[in-house]
């Protein structure tokens, strides 16, 4: 049973189209991704399914709802995590998912009960009576987390569910998603990190200002529209453009950044070797395996994060 | 009973002759197999009026002194201070009322006025822009009438407390005389809930803070100094009368007045005068929430 099936979903500010006639279909159990850059119109959907922000033009439909007329009913089963916390900052930590779960109708001794084991799986329980100003980002982040579960969605959607973290938290935050997946909520998120749609996501779709332009898993994306490895070389030049001709042949595609040319090749080791068999010297070479980013940039001749 | 589910397909669930409509109306409505709750989710203002509170729980101390020090302040000052001046001997300003509790039965209008302003101005424009608070909650099943309400039933409990503490206070110090004057302490709340409303459609409208100085300074101030509060109107010249009658503090003063000196005073109100002065501040008061919840609707719904 698909959880969210859009058709032709359109969201317009005026004269700006934030999202562009898009069909997206996520099925129940699914951890489904949507990747872009800022302003691909990646939040606006989100809104638009989280049935906050009414669909300008199309056909949605989630839990088999139309948000325009079931809003309540739809947002009574989904966590949302936004893209800032919004957390009641004056209030402590119990008080917030206390707070949070009248919101939802809940009496106060169904938020007790749940708060206990939320705060476990958001690793804060000692922090249970301290104020949420205090704590660190990672932790607002986990406690925004727990908060959206209060009301044990099925369907959890993650607006940039690790931007600003630091790596260490980020790594946190990405196992307490896992643990969700695995216990079969559906997960729903944005990003525009490449390594968070590859960790986490089952099935994902590339965004460009406001349309899906490539469609998949991590791994099929990566298999249709870039190569196996990337050989990534830095040159002493002040346009790197100058120096394609220096290795040409040697990779199925060129890509030229601002400080780098990046080699599509099946075979990085084996290419470092023929280019320096060539004579050329770049000031530091760098194997790696294909990423979402090489598919990004692929598609749409940008970089992800600027 | 079909036809009038026909035409709304949300039809409040739980209400008698839904279930018996059977499969014919998930046929008209496929969207009613997986369709609302029994209840409709969410907890409704309550819940709302619930996060108000527990904030307020937190910052009480911080809002003593502007909510019960101040005007028992403006009260000392001007109702014992600058009274001893205006009355000498047996003759007052205002026959037969001493200017203290002149001044006693206006200041409780104009501190409702004051709360309401205070309640409805940064809070609200805090909630949608800077603590992103109304985001959080439109993500649940709350409604944006429950966000204005909720808020609302807040500010009415804030409205009562400080004007409850300001009566009790002033009849302690005999300022006030009358068992009536408990009854001031509705008509001021509704005197507040009159700015309240107006107010809070107007912080949910402006795009930046500046709002808020040109409304305390340009309409709070002159309101509070030319609503007969502090002296009475027909010192005026005509013009400004005119405008003190726009004015909801004005009306608001003339029932907490009239309450808080009792029927023997010269300012007591015939029964429709009392009705009048309700009505107005009522008008206010519903005209302010419908614009309130369309201005925030507006804000919060793109």
């Amino acid at each position: 049973m698909s959880l969210i099936r859009g058709t032709g979903l359109r969201k317009t500010f005026g004269d700006f189209v934030a999202v562009d006639g898009i069909d997206v279909e996520v099925a129940a159990g699914e951890s489904f991704g949507f990747l872009g850059p800022n302003g691909a119109g990646k939040t606006s959907t989100m809104r638009m399914i989280g049935a906050t922000s009414p669909v300008s033009g199309g056909q949605l439909r989630v839990f088999g709802m139309d948000p325009a007329t079931h809003a309540p009913a739809i947002k009574a089963r989904l966590g949302v995590v936004p893209q800032t916390d919004a957390l009641d900052e004056e209030l402590r930590v119990r008080e917030n998912l206390l707070v949070y779960g009248r919101y939802f109708g809940l009496s106060r001794e169904q938020v007790r009960a749940r708060t206990g084991p939320l705060l476990e799986f958001a690793q804060l329980t000692e922090k249970t009576d301290a104020v949420v100003e205090s704590l660190s980002g990672g932790m607002k982040r986990r406690l925004t987390i727990a908060r959206a579960l209060i009301n044990e969605p099925s369907l959890l959607l993650l607006d940039e569910p690790t931007t600003g973290l630091d790596p260490q938290a980020r790594h946190v935050l990405w196992d307490r998603l896992f643990r969700l997946k695995r216990d079969g909520v559906t997960l729903v998120l944005t990003t525009h990190y490449m390594d968070e749609a590859e960790q986490l996501c089952d099935r994902l779709v590339v965004m460009d200002r406001g349309r899906i332009v490539a469609e998949g898993s991590p791994r099929s994306l990566i298999a249709q529209h870039a190569s196996r490895e990337v050989l990534e070389l830095r040159f002493d030049a002040a346009d790197h453009a100058e120096r394609v001709a220096d290795v040409a042949g040697i990779a199925e595609r060129v890509e030229v950044l601002a400080d780098r040319l990046l080699l599509y090749v099946h075979d990085g080791d084996g290419a470092l070797e023929t280019v320096a068999a060539r004579g050329v010297h770049p000031l530091s070479a760098l194997v790696r395996r294909a990423s979402l980013e090489d598919v990004f940039l692929r598609l749409t001749g940008r970089s992800l994060v600027e | 009973m079909s036809r009038a589910d026909k035409q709304s397909p949300t039809a409040r669930p739980g209400s008698p002759g839904e279930v018996a409509l059977g499969g014919g109306s998930a046929v008209e409505d496929p969207e009613r197999e997986v369709g609302p709750a029994p209840r409709p989710p969410g907890g409704g203002w309550r819940a709302v009026f619930g996060y108000w509170f527990a904030v307020y729980k937190r910052i009480w101390r911080s809002t003593v002194i502007s909510s019960f020090l101040a005007p028992l302040l403006y009260l000392a000052g001007m109702g014992y201070g600058l009274g001893a001046l205006i009355d000498s001997g047996d003759r007052t300003a205002v026959p037969g009322v001493p200017y203290v509790a002149f001044v006693a039965t206006g200041l409780v209008a104009a501190q409702a006025m004051m709360t309401a302003s205070a309640e409805t101005t940064y809070n609200v424009f805090g909630a949608i822009k800077w603590l992103h608070t109304y985001d959080a909650m439109l993500v649940t099943p709350l409604r944006v009438v429950d966000l204005v309400r909720g808020h609302l039933v807040y500010v009415l409990m804030r409205l009562t407390l400080v004007a409850g503490v300001f009566v009790g206070v002033a009849l302690a110090l005999r300022a006030m005389d009358s068992a009536l004057a408990l009854v001031a302490v509705p008509a001021a709340v509704l005197g507040g809930l009159a700015f309240a409303t107006p107010i809070y459609a107007f912080s949910a409208t402006i795009d930046s803070e500046q709002g808020f100085n040109v409304l305390q300074r340009f309409i709070i101030m002159p309101l509070f100094l030319f609503s007969g509060t502090f002296f009475p109107l027909t010192q005026l010249p005509v013009g400004l009368q005119v405008f003190g009658w726009v004015s909801p503090l004005t009306h608001t003063v003339a029932l907490t007045r009239a309450l808080g000196l009792g029927p023997d005073s010269a300012l007591w109100l015939e029964p429709w005068r009392f009705a009048v002065h309700v009505a107005y501040l009522a008008l206010w008061a519903g005209v302010g929430y419908l614009l309130a919840v369309r201005a925030l609707r507006r804000r919060m719904v793109v």
